[in-house]
């Protein structure tokens, strides 16, 4: 029967010590715990939620970074290919250039040539011609000393032009 | 501080054993005589005003604990070492200078308690608050409680936000689960807070007081929280708290239980009636549940100890061999008893945050 009867001066004791370590529970310690645990809490989520949008961000910025990358791969591709064009361009025209001062120094050259030619042979044949009357006016002076021979020679020279 | 875990683990394994140990002092004592297995595990279960410690060679080692009782508006304090000594304790009434006299009586009503004996021979139950076994485990374990908050509490403030560690981590794990597994379920968002320093309190108090009440040896060890004393007192802040914090809503409920037939509250008001015995027979349940679960894991682990005692009464060797076996069983007992002292306290706080919860609920039926 004591085992379920309760005892008032236990129950009195009882009231007393909860009484106490209720009050030193909920004065003092859950409020600080209860907070702290709350700040911790916001804290966590906070940083989780900034972990996240810097997580989001990184990957738009690397999708950015990736994007320029690309274009610029692309671009350097295209000026690449420009470059050689151009380089193609300039090879061939300076090829062309090349080969059209070639013709033209060599024209030059043989057109040189030729006027040098030329004016060798006109000088040549008016040496000759200079000599031959030279050597013809010797002769000449000393066939035609005579007056016979001087006339032998005009018809001889005569009927030369008349054969002809 | 690092290792608290390790301890509390190995000082409940440790405690089973010990429980034997203990049980085979107390039990040293009654061997003269026949062996009363019932009167002995009534007697630690009970309350009385000495706390027997061992008995070590037929001196009986007892811690011997103040008396305090009232009589007529006086009050009168002697050792309970009195009653050891002699059977009566005489001493002079203050409001009349004749002759008190005290004894704690051995059947009857009283049994066990100390009254006074009236010149005629009857008796009387004095106003006794008197700091008895149960009343100083009390103290002992409010005192280990508030300490250990105390610490907690610093390191909540020491390491602010930082992680918990040692003894703030169990903390924090046991609170974190009393608020948002318990007292968060069921209590909504809006009013948790007013019910949450309670039911954290309650919790601890009923877990802290479990765990003690199974370390066998001085100062632990009394039956605490197996006190329906103890458990009607929590019972009763539950029930106060309920009441006096309840919103209109809840009493709307038990007055004018909506969604009820109007014959049902009128002429005769039987769901009112129904629900205002409602609200006194939930803490009743409460208190009742906590004391048996408990009491009964003491009675039933004492139980296989003394089965020891019993068959060595019949044979020695008998008595070794049941030893083996009742310690073993004794031992899982205590095992699951470590685990009752969770789920007891744990349903404890389950329930009031329920109560609390339906006293606070708002706009269901709207």
């Amino acid at each position: 029967m004591e085992l379920i009867t309760p005892d008032f001066g236990y129950f009195f004791w009882m009231v007393l010590a909860f009484g106490i370590v209720f009050f030193f529970v909920a004065k003092f310690a859950f409020p600080i715990i209860g907070k702290t645990l709350k700040n911790r809490e916001k804290k966590i989520a906070e940083s989780l939620e900034q972990a996240e949008r810097i997580h989001e961000e990184m990957q738009t910025i690397q999708a950015k970074n990736e994007e320029l990358l690309k274009k610029a791969k692309e671009e350097r591709e295209e000026m690449l290919n420009e470059a050689r064009i151009s380089r193609d361009k300039i090879i061939e025209e300076a090829r062309v250039k090349a080969k059209e001062e070639t013709n033209r120094l060599v024209d030059a050259a043989k057109e040189t040539i030729e006027n040098e030619r030329k004016a060798a042979m006109i000088e040549i044949k008016n040496e000759i011609a200079n000599i031959s009357i030279k050597v013809a006016e010797k002769i000449l002076e000393k066939e035609l000393s005579k007056d016979e021979a001087q006339m032998e020679y005009i018809d001889k020279v005569i009927k030369e032009t008349e054969k002809q | 501080m690092m290792k608290i875990w390790e301890y509390i683990i190995s000082l409940s394994f440790l405690m089973c054993l010990l429980f034997g140990a203990h049980s085979f002092a107390f039990a040293e004592s009654e061997e003269k005589e026949s062996f009363n297995a019932g009167e002995v595990i009534i007697e630690h279960v009970l309350d009385s005003y000495e706390w027997h410690i061992f008995t070590w060679k037929g001196h009986e080692v007892s811690v011997y604990l103040p008396c305090i009782v009232f009589n007529e508006g006086k009050c009168y304090t002697f050792s309970s070492k009195v009653f050891h000594e002699n059977e009566q304790y005489k001493t002079v009434n203050k409001t009349n200078s004749e002759e008190l006299v005290f004894t704690i009586p051995h059947e009857g009503n009283f049994k066990g308690k100390i009254v006074i004996v009236n010149a005629d021979g009857t008796m009387k139950r004095p106003f006794d608050i008197s700091i008895t076994k149960n009343v100083l485990a009390l103290f002992i374990s409010c005192a280990i409680i508030i300490v250990l908050f105390y610490l907690v509490t610093k390191a909540y403030k020491e390491r602010g936000e930082k992680e918990p560690k040692g003894l703030q981590s169990l903390f924090e794990w046991l609170i974190v689960y009393v608020r948002d597994d318990i007292a968060r379920k069921a209590i909504n968002e809006k009013s948790v807070d007013k019910y949450l320093p309670y039911l954290v309190t309650v919790f601890f108090f009923i877990f802290i007081n479990n765990l003690l009440g199974l370390i066998p040896i001085f100062p632990f060890g009394a039956n605490i929280t197996g006190n329906i004393t103890v458990t009607a007192c929590l019972a009763l802040f539950t029930f106060f708290i309920t009441n006096l914090l309840g919103n209109k809503e809840y009493y709307k409920d038990i007055f004018n239980t909506p969604g009820v037939p109007w014959f049902l509250k009128f002429p005769l008001p039987l769901m009112p009636i129904i629900e205002t015995v409602g609200c006194f027979t939930k803490p009743f349940v409460l208190a009742v549940r906590l004391f048996a679960n408990i009491t009964a894991g003491h009675i039933v682990v004492l139980g296989f100890i003394s089965s020891i005692f019993i068959v060595a009464q019949v044979s020695v060797a008998g008595g070794v061999g049941m030893s083996i076996f009742s310690l073993i069983l004794a031992i899982f007992v205590d095992c699951i008893e470590l685990l009752v002292a969770y789920i007891q306290a744990y349903v404890f706080t389950l329930l009031s945050a329920l109560y609390f919860g339906m006293a606070s609920k708002e706009h269901e039926h709207s």
